[in-house]
């Protein structure tokens, strides 16, 4: 997705000059985008808070500032940066966090993201773009450089089965119509189960939402039609349970009385002291890899 | 309320500029004493810099950042003196529904272009201004003015190195150097001693200078426009006010009648 994301910044910036804060990051990937901005392009150092206030000064100019780190150095460390200097002005700094979820896997604890969008959802108007797709990231990146104050960009690894084509880049979108339980599926998680689904009894077989802008406003007619006449909802996200968009759409089901009468929450967790892997292996203990996706939908459907 | 800078420097003289020292702490005090809130201690030591840049060398492209929030009294009566707020828009202060709160809010008036609070975030969105101003190559200049304290912030150190890496020759820091901070003296908390060593040897030419002397004043910070650098202001706590100065309880207190009565003896012309 990095690679897509530094195309379509150079694209932008031939059309309308901006500027953009890497947080000593992006190499073997942004240098493209470096040589095309010259000046506007900054390595900020190791100094992400710092990064994120001289982004707030530039955009309290008028100076769109995208930024760029790995996830918890960008909403984690520098979280009173965005949320004072970013957000309490309504400025327009993007936040650019590459390595979504257990993205950086081997890395270790200290680089995954798993909580990003839950913390930043808490700032007011910020909003949250989480490609599914590689192909999805032009479209998320045009879609924040047209909108007006904050916004992050989840980036990750696109998973998309071999020769299947995503639907144009939406906040929701329907990408398979099965007869088994209704599944909302938060980033690039969806492409794996997309592969497999076949392996599905056909009654098993999931209706499968792809969510990519949070926070959840509403929710597509269609959703809402699918899970009262399934009456079982499975969420499924590489982030923690609080702050997900499991809770989210949980409250809009509640607060609007069309709660299902099963509703099951899949995310990811963090145990202090874990042994670490990559990140397939820490969706496998999370019960986030596919196989174990499979078969809590099976169970879902048998009200297990 | 204001909207704009209204800024053109109107180059007062010395003694014109102790007169309009010595009638805005009256009128900082007395804002205090019927909002009946504290923070009076770091508005008095801040005071003088802040009416000295806006009324001595501070012109319509110039922008000023008040880091050190919590002198946003200051600030307020600084405008007023330049009639840029009004006696109602000061009485109004720390009220329910008032923009002029205990640190500044941000978004309604150009003469504080970014709200402040939490410190070391003043200093980096200085920065950020000053390299949109030079992108630009908008004229004038951008002010910074922090605490000492305030650089206990490993952000304001972090924004240091960037604006010396990245030759921010349109920014100036100041430095309200007091000695105390919010639960004891600087030195005492963090060895906050030679400021003025540790900034140069980030590499960024520093000088020092009393804070509340319009000649020093004017001599450390007028016509010094060619770089960037930072300005040592050696300064007192509650400046003006004998029980207030250097005593870090008038970091907190607010004022009783018996007080502001008191203070305002002192403070007569």
């Amino acid at each position: 997705m990095r690679d897509a994301a530094c195309s379509r910044w150079i694209d932008l910036f031939r059309r309308r000059p901006f500027a953009f804060l890497t947080g000593d990051l992006g190499y073997d990937a942004l240098e493209p985008l470096r040589e095309v901005m010259g000046d506007r392009f900054i390595n900020a150092g190791l100094a992400e808070q710092s990064m994120v206030s001289v982004a707030a000064g530039l955009a309290t100019r008028g100076i769109e500032a995208w930024v760029y780190t790995i996830g918890p150095f960008g909403y984690a460390r520098a979280c009173e940066q965005i949320r004072n200097d970013v957000c309490h002005h309504g400025l327009s700094v993007r936040l650019v966090c590459n390595g979504g979820g257990f993205g950086y896997g081997t890395m270790g604890p200290s680089h995954h993201s798993l909580e990003d969008y839950g913390i930043l959802l808490t700032l007011p108007d910020l909003r949250v773009f989480v490609p599914a797709f590689d192909e999805d990231v032009v479209a998320a990146v045009d879609r924040i450089a047209e909108r007006s104050g904050p916004a992050f960009l989840r980036l990750g690894r696109g998973e998309a089965p071999d020769g299947w084509t995503a639907p144009p880049f939406a906040p929701w979108r329907r990408l398979a119509s099965g007869a088994g339980p209704v599944v909302v599926v938060v980033g690039p998680i969806v492409g794996g189960l997309l592969a497999r689904i076949n392996e599905l009894v056909p009654d098993d077989r999931p209706e499968i939402w792809s969510l990519s802008e949070l926070p959840v406003e509403d929710l597509p007619a269609g959703l809402l039609r699918s899970i009262e006449a399934r009456d079982v909802l499975l969420v499924v996200e590489e982030h923690v349970a609080h702050g997900g968009a499991g809770p989210m759409i949980a409250n809009w089901l509640l607060a609007n009385g069309r709660a299902p009468r099963r509703y099951v929450h899949l995310h990811a967790h963090v145990r202090p002291g874990e042994a670490g892997g990559s990140q397939a292996h820490h969706r496998r203990e999370c019960g986030l890899d596919v196989d174990s996706l499979l078969d809590r939908i099976r169970s879902a459907r048998l009200g297990r | 309320m204001i909207v704009g800078t209204g800024r053109a420097a109107s180059r007062i003289d010395p003694a014109t500029f102790e007169a309009l020292s010595l009638a805005a702490r009256r009128r900082l005090l007395r804002m205090h004493f019927e909002s009946g809130v504290g923070h009076i201690g770091g508005d008095l030591s801040a005071l003088d810099v802040m009416l000295h840049l806006h009324h001595r060398v501070m012109g319509e492209d110039d922008t000023f950042v008040l880091s050190k929030g919590h002198a946003a009294g200051a600030l307020y009566v600084t405008l007023w003196s330049r009639g840029l707020l009004s006696d109602e828009d000061l009485r109004s202060f720390h009220a329910d529904g008032s923009r002029l709160a205990g640190h500044p809010v941000p978004g309604w008036s150009d003469a504080i272009p970014v709200a402040t609070g939490s410190l070391g975030h003043g200093l980096p969105m200085a920065a950020g201004i000053a390299l949109a101003d030079r992108y630009a190559s908008q004229p004038g200049r951008v002010w910074c003015l922090t605490s000492d304290g305030e650089w206990q912030e490993g952000s304001n150190w972090e924004a240091l190195i960037f604006a010396r890496h990245q030759r921010l020759a349109n920014l100036t820091v100041l430095v309200d150097a007091n000695g105390l901070q919010a639960f004891g003296r600087t030195r005492d908390v963090a060895s906050m001693t030679n400021l003025r060593r540790r900034f140069e040897s980030f590499g960024v030419p520093t000088i020092e200078a009393d804070g509340h002397d319009a000649a020093a004043l004017a001599a450390a910070i007028d016509g010094h426009e060619d770089g960037l650098r930072v300005v040592v202001l050696r300064t007192v706590k509650g400046k003006g006010v004998s029980f207030m100065e250097d005593r870090l309880e008038w970091h907190y207190r607010p004022l009783t009648d018996d007080l502001f009565q008191r203070a305002l003896r002192e403070l007569e012309d």
